[in-house]
């Protein structure tokens, strides 16, 4: 077993005092891919904005420990140079500002926050060539503002190509996989595969079971109601393919 | 809907403005109040010939026949025109030994800008020893701009030594009866620049009155006249983006531009006056009257970068009278904490096949209140007139204000005009996003400020931009709320 990454306990967080997560445990180690499944409005996207450090979600209990230090402590910016991505659910657009300008202020900054000279330019842009091919993001989209008129799985695709930039210790994906076709979820799930080390580990947020059949999670978990009230292998993710929900909430009632 | 100076007033609003002004005690300085007998002084004083004396004099008279406009969405007192002197010696700065004597502030904020040490101590009057470079430099620069007979001198300056294109000119675009201002300002102007490209001619580098800030202050009345002969080209540059104090309140100046046939002028402006503090006390009114006149196929850009002043009022205008002839406006105005600007545009097309393109990107935040007001107007003689504009605001509270006024008129049934209008605020998801990547939230409302910006900071001379940049940075620190 590796070393562990994340360690979530008894996690409650509520927005416009509605209480979202009801007590969260979760615990990640380096070398592992978990997959979060469960219906809409669980709480799976709250609970990676939670980790991300949104300041709209007030946290009302628990702990997270994350490489050791206490992560409800740390600003989002600093969650990020701490090696934290998330993938979001709904990427967004920033008009006017080029993808790559984007991801150079990023490692410039995380750079600087390590105590780290900048990326010389040249090194930079063979980086960017290595890591958009991971994707097969073209040249085109690289240049084109943050997102900007991309199509659904073009900004999926963008934010796979963030991450393999970022080289993350602990990256979260939101639903990933939504809108994509077959062709776009095996390029993004072949990326993810890449990308994955016995260093990081991987959350992935999903409520289809299709995209585990091309990142296989060695932990599936299912979130209802702001708490995890299963978790199995990936034979839990086959299971809930094949019969829904619903037996698992009524059990757990 | 008829555009006029009355509907200005409809459309500014009254609020009071407070702000607290001292006078230094000049030596060579005329009595406080406007008359007769001071713009007789004013003349005399810089050995003017008659025929500018009688300019002055009868702007004066016209200045006051004129009622000063009552600007319903911008607060302010109005300045007291008998309290003001109107002449003061060429204000040399007070000398300061190093910059340690320079505010931290304005210190901190060049630094910020990048701004080398050299010119730190240029702009703020430190007595600087010039190193052999920059004295070649400035020098090698005046001898390429005779050899190709470019005129670029102080307003007083040409009015002695080339007083026929100054007397031709003066005045042809900005009538005295303009406006209040405009009128005022043609009465006591004090000193200004004067630019003039011979025929074919291409200025070969960015004219900045930067390169004349030590050979003459130009105090609150300046007067810019342009002149590009047919077929030749300039770029200009007019201010700076380090923060300027000034402890006179009021600033009315004047530009006026002359493209003849053929040919092109790139007016640019970055405009950092003393916006007030964050109570929005003190602060720099800023009232400037710009027009250009474009002849056949003359072609006339503004490019302007507006983050200071406590008010700021301002239209830089293109009449479009020559055929096919081009005016373009791209204009980034900010405004924070309690500052007011009011800005835009006038394209009057009279010649056929003539084009405007505006681009205005107002970004307000604090309790400012930002306004775009734009004319197009189309003459009946300007067959197939095209006029794009674009209007976009951009809030970064929700206790700021964003307007937008656009006017059209038009007399010729083929002409084509588009125009886009667009209010967004901030995202808070934009700004999360950013912060996810490890962006700081300054850093992040930079990319997201300029990136609103581009297509204006694009149209900027590379060094300007760069400095922009900053200060748009600069301008917004803390403003998202
Ligand atoms: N900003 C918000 N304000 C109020 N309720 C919210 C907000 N965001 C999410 N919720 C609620 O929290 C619950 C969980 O939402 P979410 O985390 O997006 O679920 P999931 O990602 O599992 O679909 C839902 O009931 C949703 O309506
Ligand atoms: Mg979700």
């Amino acid at each position: 077993m590796g070393e562990q990454i994340i360690k979530i306990e008894g996690l409650k967080a509520e927005i416009d005092g509605k209480e979202i997560l009801k007590g969260i445990n979760l615990t990640v180690n380096t070398g592992e891919i978990h997959a979060i499944m469960g219906p809409n409005g669980s709480g799976k996207s709250t609970l990676s904005s939670v980790l991300a450090g949104r300041e709209e979600y007030e946290v009302t209990g628990g702990s997270v420990d994350y490489l050791g230090k206490d992560l409800l402590e740390l600003d989002p910016e600093e969650r990020s140079w701490e090696g934290l991505f998330l993938a979001f659910q709904y990427p967004v657009e920033i008009p006017g500002v080029s993808n790559i300008n984007f991801l150079k202020t990023a490692l410039a900054e995380k750079a600087k926050y390590q105590g780290r000279e900048a990326m010389p330019a040249k090194e930079f842009l063979a980086l960017v060539k290595e890591k958009s091919a991971l994707v097969e993001l073209s040249d085109k989209l690289k240049n084109r503002s943050v997102n900007e008129g991309f199509s659904g799985g073009e900004k999926k695709r963008n934010e796979i190509f963030q991450m393999a930039m970022l080289e993350p210790r602990l990256s979260i994906l939101d639903e990933t996989d939504s809108g994509l076709d077959i062709d776009a979820l095996r390029i993004v799930a072949n990326g993810v595969n890449t990308l994955k080390t016995e260093n990081n580990a991987t959350i992935v947020i999903t409520h289809y079971q299709r995209l585990l059949d091309y990142i296989v999670p060695d932990f599936v978990h299912v979130l209802y109601d702001g708490r995890i009230i299963r978790t199995g292998d990936k034979n839990l993710a086959l299971e809930l393919e094949e019969r829904g929900y619903d037996w698992l909430i009524k059990e757990f009632a | 809907m008829k555009y006029t100076e009355e509907h200005l007033k409809e459309e500014l609003k009254d609020k009071e403005y407070e702000f607290g002004f001292t006078t230094e005690i000049e030596s060579e300085k005329a009595p406080n109040g406007i008359n007769e007998e001071i713009i007789r002084f004013i003349s005399g004083k810089k050995n003017e010939p008659e025929w500018l004396l009688e300019y002055r004099l009868n702007a004066l008279k016209v200045w006051q026949e004129m009622v000063e406009p009552e600007w319903v969405h911008v607060k302010y007192q109005k300045p007291d025109f008998q309290g003001i002197s109107y002449y003061a010696a060429p204000k040399k700065k007070k000398e300061l030994k190093s910059l340690d004597e320079v505010d931290p502030e304005i210190r901190k904020t060049m630094d910020r800008l990048g701004i080398s040490l050299e010119e730190q101590k240029k702009l703020t009057g430190v007595a600087v020893d010039f190193v052999m470079d920059s004295v070649s430099v400035a020098t090698s620069f005046k001898e390429k701009l005779g050899e190709l007979g470019i005129i670029f001198m102080s307003f007083s300056e040409a009015v002695q030594k080339h007083p026929d294109l100054v007397k031709k000119y003066l005045g042809t675009v900005v009538p005295t009866s303009d406006n209040f201002y405009a009128a005022l300002n043609s009465a006591v102007f004090s000193d200004g620049s004067f630019c003039y490209i011979p025929k074919g001619v291409r200025c070969p580098m960015e004219l900045s009155t930067y390169f004349r800030i030590n050979e003459s202050g130009t105090g609150q009345f300046e007067r810019t006249l342009v002149v590009a002969d047919e077929g030749s080209y300039v770029s200009y540059l007019e201010g700076c983006t380090a923060p300027q104090r000034d402890e006179n309140q009021l600033h009315a100046a004047v530009v006026e531009l002359i493209a003849l046939d053929n040919a092109e002028i790139k007016y640019s402006t970055v405009q950092n006056w003393y916006p007030g503090d964050k109570d929005g006390k003190g602060g720099v009114f800023n009232f400037v009257t710009k027009r250009g006149l474009c002849e056949t196929n003359a072609k006339i850009s503004w490019t302007q970068v507006e983050t200071g002043s406590a008010v700021t009022w301002k239209y830089p205008s293109c009449v479009l009278k020559g055929d096919n002839s081009i005016g373009e406006f791209y204009s980034v105005a900010v405004t924070n904490n309690y500052q007011q600007a009011d800005t835009g545009t006038k394209m009057i097309h009279i010649g056929k096949n003539t084009k405007s393109t505006v681009i205005s990107k107002g970004i307000s935040a604090g309790f400012s209140q930002n306004s775009y007001r734009g004319l197009v107007k189309i003459g009946k003689g300007a067959t197939n007139a095209r006029n794009f504009s674009q209007c976009d605001s951009l809030l970064m509270t929700d206790r700021c204000g964003a307007h937008t006024f656009p006017y059209i008129e038009c007399e010729n049934s083929t002409a084509q005009l588009e125009h886009e209008a667009t209010t967004s605020k901030i995202g808070e998801d934009q700004i999360f996003y950013c912060l996810q990547r490890g962006i700081s939230e300054e850093k992040a409302i930079s990319l997201i400020v300029n990136g609103y910006a581009k297509e204006v900071l694009n149209k900027l001379p590379m060094e300007f931009a760069v400095e922009a940049q900053k200060l748009l940075e600069i301008s917004l620190e803390n403003s998202v709320g």
